[in-house]
Protein backbone atom coordinates (compact mmCIF):
# COMPACT_ATOMS: atom_id res chain seq x y z
CA UNK A 1 0.00 0.00 0.00
CA UNK A 2 1.42 3.70 -0.98
CA UNK A 3 2.51 5.52 1.99
CA UNK A 4 0.67 8.63 1.07
CA UNK A 5 -2.50 8.50 -1.62
CA UNK A 6 -4.28 12.08 -3.27
CA UNK A 7 -7.93 10.55 -4.47
CA UNK A 8 -9.25 13.21 -6.95
CA UNK A 9 -8.34 16.09 -4.63
CA UNK A 10 -9.42 19.79 -6.14
CA UNK A 11 -8.69 22.92 -4.40
CA UNK A 12 -10.70 25.26 -5.52
CA UNK A 13 -9.58 29.49 -4.55
CA UNK A 14 -12.32 31.29 -5.77
CA UNK A 15 -13.13 30.81 -9.91
CA UNK A 16 -9.60 29.74 -9.75
CA UNK A 17 -9.32 25.79 -9.94
CA UNK A 18 -5.39 25.43 -8.28
CA UNK A 19 -5.53 21.88 -8.41
CA UNK A 20 -8.06 19.68 -10.08
CA UNK A 21 -8.83 15.79 -9.53
CA UNK A 22 -5.00 15.10 -8.75
CA UNK A 23 -4.57 11.54 -8.66
CA UNK A 24 -1.18 9.81 -7.40
CA UNK A 25 0.61 7.76 -4.88
CA UNK A 26 3.79 7.48 -3.00
CA UNK A 27 5.36 4.54 -2.35
CA UNK A 28 7.16 4.06 1.01
CA UNK A 29 11.12 4.70 0.78
CA UNK A 30 11.05 6.30 -2.41
CA UNK A 31 11.89 9.64 -3.71
CA UNK A 32 9.52 11.06 -6.02
CA UNK A 33 9.77 14.70 -7.70
CA UNK A 34 6.72 16.90 -8.41
CA UNK A 35 7.82 19.58 -11.44
CA UNK A 36 5.66 22.50 -13.37
CA UNK A 37 5.90 25.49 -14.58
CA UNK A 38 5.12 28.26 -12.46
CA UNK A 39 1.86 28.77 -11.31
CA UNK A 40 0.94 25.22 -11.71
CA UNK A 41 0.19 24.22 -8.10
CA UNK A 42 2.88 22.54 -6.94
CA UNK A 43 2.85 24.41 -3.50
CA UNK A 44 -0.73 23.97 -3.21
CA UNK A 45 -0.24 20.10 -3.35
CA UNK A 46 1.93 20.40 -0.49
CA UNK A 47 -0.10 22.72 1.72
CA UNK A 48 -3.12 20.30 1.04
CA UNK A 49 -0.96 17.60 2.43
CA UNK A 50 0.13 19.44 5.31
CA UNK A 51 -3.16 20.78 6.13
CA UNK A 52 -2.57 24.38 5.35
CA UNK A 53 -5.74 24.10 3.41
CA UNK A 54 -8.40 21.42 3.47
CA UNK A 55 -9.21 20.21 -0.29
CA UNK A 56 -12.66 21.19 -1.95
CA UNK A 57 -12.88 17.94 -3.05
CA UNK A 58 -11.55 14.45 -2.93
CA UNK A 59 -8.80 13.05 -0.15
CA UNK A 60 -5.90 12.61 1.40
CA UNK A 61 -4.55 9.17 3.18
CA UNK A 62 -1.39 8.73 5.14
CA UNK A 63 -0.25 5.51 5.95
CA UNK A 64 -3.67 4.22 6.00
CA UNK A 65 -5.45 7.41 7.49
CA UNK A 66 -7.62 10.37 5.98
CA UNK A 67 -5.52 13.33 6.47
CA UNK A 68 -7.58 15.57 4.94
CA UNK A 69 -9.36 18.18 6.46
CA UNK A 70 -6.88 17.82 9.61
CA UNK A 71 -5.23 20.04 11.61
CA UNK A 72 -1.59 21.10 10.54
CA UNK A 73 -0.14 19.91 13.84
CA UNK A 74 -1.75 16.97 13.74
CA UNK A 75 -0.49 15.88 10.51
CA UNK A 76 2.82 16.67 11.10
CA UNK A 77 2.82 14.84 14.62
CA UNK A 78 1.36 11.79 12.33
CA UNK A 79 4.55 11.71 10.39
CA UNK A 80 5.01 14.48 7.37
CA UNK A 81 7.19 17.22 7.86
CA UNK A 82 8.27 19.70 6.14
CA UNK A 83 10.60 22.66 4.67
CA UNK A 84 9.78 25.21 2.87
CA UNK A 85 10.07 27.53 -0.40
CA UNK A 86 10.74 30.62 0.96
CA UNK A 87 12.98 29.06 4.26
CA UNK A 88 10.52 29.24 7.53
CA UNK A 89 13.20 29.12 10.23
CA UNK A 90 12.75 29.95 13.80
CA UNK A 91 15.13 33.39 12.99
CA UNK A 92 16.16 34.51 16.72
CA UNK A 93 16.28 30.87 18.30
CA UNK A 94 19.51 28.86 17.80
CA UNK A 95 20.34 26.32 15.85
CA UNK A 96 20.06 24.01 18.15
CA UNK A 97 16.64 25.01 19.29
CA UNK A 98 14.64 24.91 16.22
CA UNK A 99 15.97 21.06 15.95
CA UNK A 100 14.61 20.92 19.32
CA UNK A 101 11.51 22.45 18.18
CA UNK A 102 10.83 20.21 15.50
CA UNK A 103 11.10 17.51 18.07
CA UNK A 104 7.75 18.86 19.97
CA UNK A 105 5.42 16.40 19.05
CA UNK A 106 7.34 12.96 20.14
CA UNK A 107 7.96 15.00 23.61
CA UNK A 108 5.96 13.93 26.80
CA UNK A 109 6.84 16.62 29.59
CA UNK A 110 3.64 18.85 29.98
CA UNK A 111 3.03 22.12 32.33
CA UNK A 112 3.38 20.37 35.47
CA UNK A 113 6.24 18.87 34.15
CA UNK A 114 8.15 21.98 33.07
CA UNK A 115 7.33 24.02 36.17
CA UNK A 116 8.25 21.89 38.65
CA UNK A 117 11.62 20.83 36.47
CA UNK A 118 10.93 17.50 37.27
CA UNK A 119 13.85 14.66 36.98
CA UNK A 120 11.36 13.05 33.35
CA UNK A 121 11.37 16.04 32.25
CA UNK A 122 15.14 17.27 32.74
CA UNK A 123 15.99 13.58 31.10
CA UNK A 124 14.29 13.98 28.01
CA UNK A 125 15.70 17.35 27.35
CA UNK A 126 18.85 15.96 27.81
CA UNK A 127 18.12 13.59 25.17
CA UNK A 128 16.00 15.57 23.35
CA UNK A 129 19.22 17.93 23.08
CA UNK A 130 21.46 14.74 22.05
CA UNK A 131 19.23 14.11 19.73
CA UNK A 132 19.78 17.44 17.75
CA UNK A 133 22.91 17.41 17.96
CA UNK A 134 22.71 14.07 16.32
CA UNK A 135 20.72 15.99 13.34
CA UNK A 136 22.80 18.93 13.32
CA UNK A 137 25.85 16.40 12.91
CA UNK A 138 23.92 14.61 9.99
CA UNK A 139 23.50 18.20 7.58
CA UNK A 140 26.75 19.56 8.84
CA UNK A 141 26.26 22.45 10.85
CA UNK A 142 27.48 20.98 14.28
CA UNK A 143 29.52 23.97 14.52
CA UNK A 144 26.77 26.21 14.19
CA UNK A 145 24.87 24.70 16.85
CA UNK A 146 24.20 27.76 19.14
CA UNK A 147 24.12 30.47 16.00
CA UNK A 148 20.46 32.28 15.43
CA UNK A 149 19.17 30.99 12.54
CA UNK A 150 19.10 33.95 11.03
CA UNK A 151 22.50 34.50 11.01
CA UNK A 152 23.49 31.26 9.43
CA UNK A 153 24.73 31.41 5.89
CA UNK A 154 21.43 30.82 3.48
CA UNK A 155 22.49 27.29 2.35
CA UNK A 156 23.10 26.61 5.64
CA UNK A 157 19.59 27.74 6.53
CA UNK A 158 18.28 25.15 4.46
CA UNK A 159 20.28 22.67 5.82
CA UNK A 160 18.90 23.24 9.22
CA UNK A 161 15.60 23.51 8.18
CA UNK A 162 15.50 20.18 6.79
CA UNK A 163 17.77 19.20 10.33
CA UNK A 164 14.72 20.95 12.20
CA UNK A 165 11.86 18.62 9.93
CA UNK A 166 13.91 15.31 10.52
CA UNK A 167 13.94 15.83 14.47
CA UNK A 168 10.22 14.61 14.61
CA UNK A 169 11.08 11.46 13.43
CA UNK A 170 8.66 11.91 9.97
CA UNK A 171 8.24 9.40 7.43
CA UNK A 172 7.44 11.52 4.35
CA UNK A 173 9.60 14.68 3.87
CA UNK A 174 8.68 17.39 1.60
CA UNK A 175 11.22 19.63 0.45
CA UNK A 176 10.11 22.36 -1.64
CA UNK A 177 12.46 23.63 -3.83
CA UNK A 178 15.71 23.04 -1.69
CA UNK A 179 18.38 23.70 -4.24
CA UNK A 180 16.43 27.12 -4.97
CA UNK A 181 19.39 29.60 -4.67
CA UNK A 182 22.29 27.12 -4.71
CA UNK A 183 25.70 27.28 -6.00
CA UNK A 184 26.63 24.20 -8.30
CA UNK A 185 28.83 22.28 -4.91
CA UNK A 186 25.91 22.91 -2.74
CA UNK A 187 23.63 20.88 -5.22
CA UNK A 188 25.84 17.60 -5.15
CA UNK A 189 26.10 17.81 -1.23
CA UNK A 190 21.70 18.22 -1.59
CA UNK A 191 21.89 15.17 -3.28
CA UNK A 192 23.57 13.58 -1.39
CA UNK A 193 22.26 14.62 1.85
CA UNK A 194 18.50 13.68 0.45
CA UNK A 195 20.02 9.98 -0.52
CA UNK A 196 21.13 9.80 2.99
CA UNK A 197 17.97 11.14 4.18
CA UNK A 198 16.26 7.64 2.39
CA UNK A 199 18.95 5.61 3.74
CA UNK A 200 17.15 6.58 7.19
CA UNK A 201 14.18 4.99 6.25
CA UNK A 202 12.48 8.62 5.24
CA UNK A 203 10.46 8.92 1.97
CA UNK A 204 11.01 12.22 0.29
CA UNK A 205 8.33 14.38 -2.23
CA UNK A 206 10.52 17.32 -3.39
CA UNK A 207 9.46 20.06 -5.71
CA UNK A 208 12.37 21.32 -7.57
CA UNK A 209 12.77 23.18 -10.34
CA UNK A 210 16.20 21.92 -11.47
CA UNK A 211 15.76 19.46 -13.90
CA UNK A 212 19.29 18.15 -13.98
CA UNK A 213 18.99 17.46 -9.91
CA UNK A 214 15.32 16.06 -10.30
CA UNK A 215 16.30 13.78 -12.72
CA UNK A 216 19.13 12.53 -10.93
CA UNK A 217 17.81 12.28 -7.69
CA UNK A 218 13.59 10.73 -8.04
CA UNK A 219 12.83 7.67 -9.29
CA UNK A 220 9.53 8.85 -10.34
CA UNK A 221 8.36 12.45 -11.65
CA UNK A 222 5.34 13.53 -11.84
CA UNK A 223 4.62 16.57 -13.80
CA UNK A 224 1.61 19.38 -12.64
CA UNK A 225 0.15 22.03 -15.06
CA UNK A 226 -2.40 24.24 -14.70
CA UNK A 227 -3.38 21.69 -11.70
CA UNK A 228 -3.70 18.81 -13.80
CA UNK A 229 -1.59 15.91 -13.77
CA UNK A 230 -0.05 15.58 -17.00
CA UNK A 231 2.90 13.02 -17.11
CA UNK A 232 4.09 10.84 -14.57
CA UNK A 233 6.65 8.39 -14.72
CA UNK A 234 10.43 7.43 -14.52
CA UNK A 235 12.44 10.48 -15.38
CA UNK A 236 13.47 9.62 -18.59
CA UNK A 237 9.84 9.12 -19.92
CA UNK A 238 8.85 11.96 -18.52
CA UNK A 239 11.14 14.57 -20.06
CA UNK A 240 10.53 13.13 -23.28
CA UNK A 241 6.95 13.24 -23.42
CA UNK A 242 5.72 15.82 -25.55
CA UNK A 243 3.48 17.34 -23.41
CA UNK A 244 5.46 18.17 -20.84
CA UNK A 245 7.97 19.56 -23.45
CA UNK A 246 4.80 21.94 -24.55
CA UNK A 247 4.35 22.66 -21.07
CA UNK A 248 7.50 24.09 -20.23
CA UNK A 249 8.47 25.58 -23.94
CA UNK A 250 4.98 26.14 -25.36
CA UNK A 251 3.33 24.54 -28.50
CA UNK A 252 5.04 24.11 -31.55
CA UNK A 253 4.46 26.91 -34.21
CA UNK B 1 32.48 36.52 36.99
CA UNK B 2 30.30 33.86 35.66
CA UNK B 3 30.31 32.78 39.33
CA UNK B 4 28.69 36.07 40.28
CA UNK B 5 26.60 36.59 37.93
CA UNK B 6 24.90 32.98 38.84
CA UNK B 7 24.87 34.19 42.31
CA UNK B 8 23.08 37.50 41.69
CA UNK B 9 19.37 36.50 42.07
CA UNK B 10 20.10 34.96 45.19
CA UNK B 11 22.13 38.47 46.13
CA UNK B 12 19.18 40.28 45.14
CA UNK B 13 16.57 38.24 46.83
CA UNK B 14 18.44 38.25 50.04
CA UNK B 15 18.94 41.94 50.04
CA UNK B 16 14.80 42.10 49.08
CA UNK B 17 14.65 39.96 52.38
CA UNK B 18 16.56 42.50 54.95
CA UNK B 19 15.37 45.93 52.57
CA UNK B 20 11.78 46.94 54.80
CA UNK B 21 13.96 46.12 57.71
CA UNK B 22 16.50 49.03 57.50
CA UNK B 23 14.03 51.15 56.27
CA UNK B 24 12.45 52.64 59.55
CA UNK B 25 9.71 54.42 57.40
CA UNK B 26 6.12 52.22 56.80
CA UNK B 27 5.84 54.05 53.64
CA UNK B 28 8.49 52.58 52.28
CA UNK B 29 7.47 49.03 53.21
CA UNK B 30 4.19 49.97 51.78
CA UNK B 31 5.70 50.92 48.76
CA UNK B 32 7.97 48.21 48.36
CA UNK B 33 4.69 45.52 48.83
CA UNK B 34 2.87 47.31 46.24
CA UNK B 35 5.33 47.73 43.77
CA UNK B 36 6.27 44.25 43.96
CA UNK B 37 2.44 42.94 43.39
CA UNK B 38 3.09 44.78 39.85
CA UNK B 39 6.44 42.61 39.59
CA UNK B 40 4.14 39.83 39.52
CA UNK B 41 1.79 41.32 36.81
CA UNK B 42 4.74 42.11 35.00
CA UNK B 43 6.05 38.20 35.36
CA UNK B 44 3.03 37.15 34.12
CA UNK B 45 2.16 39.57 31.31
CA UNK B 46 5.90 38.89 30.17
CA UNK B 47 5.14 35.44 29.40
CA UNK B 48 2.05 36.88 27.61
CA UNK B 49 3.82 39.24 25.32
CA UNK B 50 7.61 38.19 25.85
CA UNK B 51 7.68 34.52 25.66
CA UNK B 52 4.61 33.88 23.49
CA UNK B 53 4.97 36.85 21.41
CA UNK B 54 0.69 37.83 21.80
CA UNK B 55 0.63 41.69 22.59
CA UNK B 56 -2.46 41.84 25.20
CA UNK B 57 -3.68 45.37 26.03
CA UNK B 58 -6.34 44.32 28.77
CA UNK B 59 -4.12 42.28 31.26
CA UNK B 60 -5.31 44.18 34.12
CA UNK B 61 -8.36 42.63 33.55
CA UNK B 62 -6.93 39.59 35.02
CA UNK B 63 -5.59 41.39 37.88
CA UNK B 64 -9.35 41.95 38.85
CA UNK B 65 -10.66 38.94 38.37
CA UNK B 66 -8.14 37.94 40.56
CA UNK B 67 -8.88 40.64 43.08
CA UNK B 68 -12.40 40.32 42.68
CA UNK B 69 -12.45 36.42 43.23
CA UNK B 70 -11.03 36.83 46.97
CA UNK B 71 -12.89 39.86 47.48
CA UNK B 72 -16.32 37.57 47.29
CA UNK B 73 -15.08 34.75 49.10
CA UNK B 74 -12.71 36.21 51.66
CA UNK B 75 -15.36 39.18 53.01
CA UNK B 76 -18.61 39.99 54.74
CA UNK B 77 -20.09 40.41 51.48
CA UNK B 78 -21.88 36.85 51.16
CA UNK B 79 -19.90 36.01 54.62
CA UNK B 80 -18.00 33.17 52.97
CA UNK B 81 -14.51 33.00 54.59
CA UNK B 82 -12.31 31.07 52.53
CA UNK B 83 -8.63 31.49 54.06
CA UNK B 84 -5.99 33.74 52.35
CA UNK B 85 -3.92 30.66 51.66
CA UNK B 86 -6.50 28.67 50.21
CA UNK B 87 -7.80 32.19 47.98
CA UNK B 88 -4.21 32.14 46.13
CA UNK B 89 -4.83 28.67 44.46
CA UNK B 90 -8.70 29.54 43.72
CA UNK B 91 -7.83 33.13 42.67
CA UNK B 92 -5.27 32.10 40.42
CA UNK B 93 -7.23 29.22 39.52
CA UNK B 94 -10.24 31.24 38.09
CA UNK B 95 -8.22 33.80 36.47
CA UNK B 96 -6.17 31.12 34.14
CA UNK B 97 -9.55 29.88 33.65
CA UNK B 98 -10.79 33.63 32.19
CA UNK B 99 -7.01 33.87 30.45
CA UNK B 100 -8.81 30.57 28.48
CA UNK B 101 -11.99 31.96 27.96
CA UNK B 102 -10.78 35.37 26.74
CA UNK B 103 -7.83 34.06 25.19
CA UNK B 104 -9.89 31.54 23.12
CA UNK B 105 -11.90 33.95 20.63
CA UNK B 106 -8.62 35.84 19.89
CA UNK B 107 -6.83 32.64 18.62
CA UNK B 108 -6.91 33.65 14.80
CA UNK B 109 -5.67 37.41 15.60
CA UNK B 110 -2.33 38.60 15.36
CA UNK B 111 -0.42 41.42 16.20
CA UNK B 112 -2.68 44.76 15.95
CA UNK B 113 -5.79 42.91 15.73
CA UNK B 114 -5.07 40.85 19.22
CA UNK B 115 -4.18 43.94 20.78
CA UNK B 116 -7.54 45.83 19.75
CA UNK B 117 -9.47 42.87 21.11
CA UNK B 118 -7.74 41.88 24.44
CA UNK B 119 -7.65 45.90 25.12
CA UNK B 120 -11.68 45.79 24.37
CA UNK B 121 -11.64 42.56 27.17
CA UNK B 122 -9.94 45.09 29.72
CA UNK B 123 -12.34 47.55 29.16
CA UNK B 124 -15.11 45.09 29.96
CA UNK B 125 -14.39 43.09 32.63
CA UNK B 126 -14.06 46.27 34.87
CA UNK B 127 -17.06 47.42 33.92
CA UNK B 128 -19.07 44.18 34.33
CA UNK B 129 -18.11 44.51 38.36
CA UNK B 130 -19.40 47.73 38.24
CA UNK B 131 -22.55 46.26 36.95
CA UNK B 132 -23.14 43.62 38.64
CA UNK B 133 -23.88 45.35 41.71
CA UNK B 134 -25.61 43.34 43.48
CA UNK B 135 -22.96 41.03 44.04
CA UNK B 136 -19.74 43.32 43.45
CA UNK B 137 -20.91 46.19 45.66
CA UNK B 138 -20.77 48.29 42.08
CA UNK B 139 -19.16 51.79 41.91
CA UNK B 140 -18.24 51.28 45.97
CA UNK B 141 -16.56 47.44 44.83
CA UNK B 142 -16.30 45.67 48.44
CA UNK B 143 -14.58 46.54 51.48
CA UNK B 144 -13.03 44.64 54.57
CA UNK B 145 -11.97 42.35 53.08
CA UNK B 146 -10.56 38.88 55.08
CA UNK B 147 -6.62 39.50 56.30
CA UNK B 148 -4.40 36.64 56.22
CA UNK B 149 -3.03 34.88 59.38
CA UNK B 150 -0.47 32.42 59.41
CA UNK B 151 0.02 29.94 62.65
CA UNK B 152 -2.31 32.66 64.40
CA UNK B 153 -0.43 35.40 63.68
CA UNK B 154 -3.13 37.83 61.73
CA UNK B 155 -1.58 40.36 59.27
CA UNK B 156 -3.47 43.55 60.31
CA UNK B 157 -2.49 46.53 58.41
CA UNK B 158 1.00 46.74 58.65
CA UNK B 159 2.49 46.27 54.89
CA UNK B 160 5.56 43.66 56.22
CA UNK B 161 3.94 40.63 56.13
CA UNK B 162 2.37 41.36 52.75
CA UNK B 163 5.35 41.89 51.26
CA UNK B 164 6.98 39.00 52.33
CA UNK B 165 3.90 37.21 51.08
CA UNK B 166 4.62 38.74 47.70
CA UNK B 167 8.67 38.32 48.07
CA UNK B 168 7.79 34.63 48.48
CA UNK B 169 5.06 34.64 45.22
CA UNK B 170 7.64 36.78 43.21
CA UNK B 171 10.34 33.51 44.09
CA UNK B 172 8.30 30.88 42.90
CA UNK B 173 6.60 33.45 40.23
CA UNK B 174 10.36 33.79 38.64
CA UNK B 175 11.50 29.61 39.28
CA UNK B 176 8.20 28.91 37.41
CA UNK B 177 8.69 31.19 34.70
CA UNK B 178 12.65 30.58 34.02
CA UNK B 179 11.26 27.03 34.06
CA UNK B 180 8.54 27.93 31.20
CA UNK B 181 11.00 29.39 29.13
CA UNK B 182 13.73 26.47 28.83
CA UNK B 183 11.02 23.74 28.42
CA UNK B 184 9.22 22.01 25.51
CA UNK B 185 6.58 24.59 26.09
CA UNK B 186 8.62 27.59 26.20
CA UNK B 187 9.95 26.30 23.05
CA UNK B 188 6.60 26.40 21.62
CA UNK B 189 5.87 30.02 22.87
CA UNK B 190 9.21 31.15 21.35
CA UNK B 191 8.57 29.06 17.97
CA UNK B 192 5.15 31.09 17.97
CA UNK B 193 6.46 33.86 18.22
CA UNK B 194 8.85 33.66 15.81
CA UNK B 195 6.68 31.92 13.21
CA UNK B 196 3.25 30.54 13.79
CA UNK B 197 2.87 28.68 10.35
CA UNK B 198 6.19 26.97 10.76
CA UNK B 199 5.46 25.99 14.24
CA UNK B 200 2.39 24.28 13.32
CA UNK B 201 4.49 22.25 10.75
CA UNK B 202 6.61 21.12 13.54
CA UNK B 203 3.40 19.94 14.95
CA UNK B 204 2.62 22.48 17.53
CA UNK B 205 -0.46 22.92 18.96
CA UNK B 206 -0.92 26.27 18.13
CA UNK B 207 -4.64 26.78 19.80
CA UNK B 208 -3.70 24.64 23.08
CA UNK B 209 -0.13 26.48 23.37
CA UNK B 210 -1.38 29.66 23.33
CA UNK B 211 -4.22 29.27 25.66
CA UNK B 212 -1.69 27.49 27.95
CA UNK B 213 0.32 30.82 27.60
CA UNK B 214 -2.76 33.20 28.02
CA UNK B 215 -3.71 30.62 31.52
CA UNK B 216 -0.67 31.02 32.82
CA UNK B 217 0.10 34.37 32.40
CA UNK B 218 -3.36 35.14 33.75
CA UNK B 219 -2.53 33.23 36.75
CA UNK B 220 0.14 34.73 37.90
CA UNK B 221 -1.98 38.43 38.27
CA UNK B 222 -4.65 35.99 40.17
CA UNK B 223 -2.02 35.45 42.58
CA UNK B 224 -0.97 39.59 42.32
CA UNK B 225 -4.89 40.49 42.89
CA UNK B 226 -5.44 38.40 45.89
CA UNK B 227 -2.87 39.71 47.55
CA UNK B 228 -2.92 43.13 47.21
CA UNK B 229 -6.42 43.12 47.65
CA UNK B 230 -6.26 42.00 50.91
CA UNK B 231 -3.83 44.13 51.68
CA UNK B 232 -5.58 47.12 50.22
CA UNK B 233 -8.92 45.52 52.22
CA UNK B 234 -10.68 46.86 49.19
CA UNK B 235 -11.45 46.18 45.15
CA UNK B 236 -13.36 48.58 43.47
CA UNK B 237 -13.39 48.63 39.45
CA UNK B 238 -11.73 51.86 38.91
CA UNK B 239 -8.62 49.91 40.47
CA UNK B 240 -8.38 48.48 36.68
CA UNK B 241 -8.59 50.11 34.39
CA UNK B 242 -6.80 50.48 31.14
CA UNK B 243 -3.87 52.55 32.82
CA UNK B 244 -2.98 49.37 34.98
CA UNK B 245 -2.16 47.08 31.59
CA UNK B 246 -0.84 50.38 29.98
CA UNK B 247 1.85 50.60 33.04
CA UNK B 248 2.57 46.64 33.45
CA UNK B 249 3.37 46.75 29.57
CA UNK B 250 5.86 49.80 30.04
CA UNK B 251 7.45 47.96 32.38
CA UNK B 252 7.94 44.89 29.88
CA UNK B 253 9.16 47.42 27.05
CA UNK B 254 11.07 49.78 29.19
CA UNK B 255 12.87 46.55 31.30
CA UNK B 256 13.41 44.27 28.81
CA UNK B 257 10.47 42.15 26.68
CA UNK B 258 11.13 38.74 27.34
CA UNK B 259 13.82 39.03 29.85
CA UNK B 260 12.74 38.30 33.71
CA UNK B 261 15.53 40.36 35.53
CA UNK B 262 14.94 43.50 32.82
CA UNK B 263 11.04 43.01 33.63
CA UNK B 264 11.56 42.91 37.28
CA UNK B 265 13.73 46.35 36.92
CA UNK B 266 11.22 48.26 34.57
CA UNK B 267 8.52 47.58 36.63
CA UNK B 268 10.51 48.45 39.82
CA UNK B 269 11.75 51.88 37.63
CA UNK B 270 7.96 52.41 36.91
CA UNK B 271 6.95 52.12 40.29
CA UNK B 272 9.47 54.25 42.22
CA UNK B 273 8.59 57.04 39.33
CA UNK B 274 5.27 56.42 40.33
CA UNK B 275 5.53 57.07 43.95
CA UNK B 276 9.03 58.46 44.47
CA UNK B 277 10.64 60.27 41.70
CA UNK B 278 7.31 62.44 40.63
CA UNK B 279 5.90 63.68 44.30
CA UNK B 280 9.87 63.89 44.76
CA UNK B 281 9.96 66.25 41.69
CA UNK B 282 6.99 68.03 42.22
CA UNK B 283 8.10 68.96 45.16
CA UNK B 284 11.37 70.70 44.46
CA UNK B 285 9.63 72.14 41.83
CA UNK B 286 6.94 73.98 44.36
CA UNK B 287 10.71 74.60 46.11
CA UNK B 288 11.36 76.54 43.08
CA UNK B 289 8.43 77.78 43.50
CA UNK B 290 6.89 76.18 39.90
CA UNK B 291 3.49 74.63 41.33
CA UNK B 292 3.02 71.79 38.40
CA UNK B 293 1.98 68.42 39.71
CA UNK B 294 3.85 66.01 38.01
CA UNK B 295 2.15 62.93 39.19
CA UNK B 296 -0.65 64.39 37.22
CA UNK B 297 1.62 64.10 33.79
CA UNK B 298 2.61 61.07 35.02
CA UNK B 299 0.87 59.10 31.45
CA UNK B 300 2.71 62.07 29.73
CA UNK B 301 5.73 60.80 31.09
CA UNK B 302 5.20 57.34 30.70
CA UNK B 303 4.49 58.02 27.06
CA UNK B 304 7.47 59.70 26.63
CA UNK B 305 9.55 56.72 28.46
CA UNK B 306 8.57 54.74 26.05
CA UNK B 307 9.15 56.72 23.04
CA UNK B 308 12.60 57.31 24.36
CA UNK B 309 12.99 54.02 25.07
CA UNK B 310 11.85 52.78 21.44
CA UNK B 311 14.29 55.87 20.23
CA UNK B 312 17.68 54.70 21.90
CA UNK B 313 17.07 51.38 23.51
CA UNK B 314 14.07 49.61 21.82
CA UNK B 315 15.50 46.59 23.75
CA UNK B 316 14.78 47.99 26.86
CA UNK B 317 17.22 48.26 29.98
CA UNK B 318 18.26 44.68 30.69
CA UNK B 319 17.43 42.68 27.60
CA UNK B 320 17.63 39.43 26.42
CA UNK B 321 20.26 38.26 23.88
CA UNK B 322 16.68 37.26 21.64
CA UNK B 323 15.37 40.76 21.70
CA UNK B 324 18.90 42.53 21.59
CA UNK B 325 20.04 40.50 18.32
CA UNK B 326 16.47 41.16 16.78
CA UNK B 327 16.87 44.62 16.95
CA UNK B 328 20.32 45.41 15.69
CA UNK B 329 19.56 42.78 13.46
CA UNK B 330 19.82 45.24 10.41
CA UNK B 331 23.82 45.15 10.00
CA UNK B 332 23.74 41.20 10.22
CA UNK B 333 20.79 40.82 7.49
CA UNK B 334 22.49 43.28 4.88
CA UNK B 335 25.92 40.94 5.20
CA UNK B 336 23.62 37.68 5.06
CA UNK B 337 22.28 39.13 2.15
CA UNK B 338 25.46 40.17 0.60
CA UNK B 339 27.00 36.49 0.83
CA UNK B 340 23.46 35.28 -0.20
CA UNK B 341 24.22 37.39 -3.48
CA UNK B 342 27.77 35.98 -4.07
CA UNK B 343 26.59 32.65 -3.76
CA UNK B 344 23.83 33.07 -5.98
CA UNK B 345 26.26 34.74 -8.92
CA UNK B 346 28.64 32.06 -9.84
Amino acid sequence: MALLQLEGVTQRFGGLVAVDRLDFAIEAGSIVAMIGPNGAGKSTVFNLITGIYAPSAGRIVFDGKTISGKRTSAIAAGGIARTFQNIRLFAFMSALDNVMTGRHPRMRAGVLDALLHTPAQRKEERAVRERAFELLRFVGLEAQAEQYATNLAYGLQRRLEIARALAGDPKLLLLDEPAAGMNAKEKLELVELIRRIRERGVTVFLIEHDMRLVKEISERITVLDHGEKIAEGAPDVVCADPKVIEAYLGAPA
Amino acid sequence: MARLSRLQPYLLFGVAIVLPLIASNGGFVNFLADAGAFVLLALGLNVVVGFAGLLDLGYAAFFAIGSYTFAMLASPQFDIHIPFWVMLFVASGVAAVFGILLGAPTLRLRGDYLAIVTLGFGEIVPQTFLNLSQWTGGPNGIGSLDQPSIFGYRFGFDALPYYYVILALIAISVLAANNLRASRLGRAWMAIREDELAAAHAGINTTTTKLAAFAIGASFSGLAGCVYASKLQLVSPDQFGFNVSVAVLSMLVLGGMGNIPGVILGSLVISSLDRFILPQATNILHGIGITFDLTNSRFLIYGAILVLTMLFRPEGLLPSRQRRSELHAHGDVAAAEQTLYNEAVP
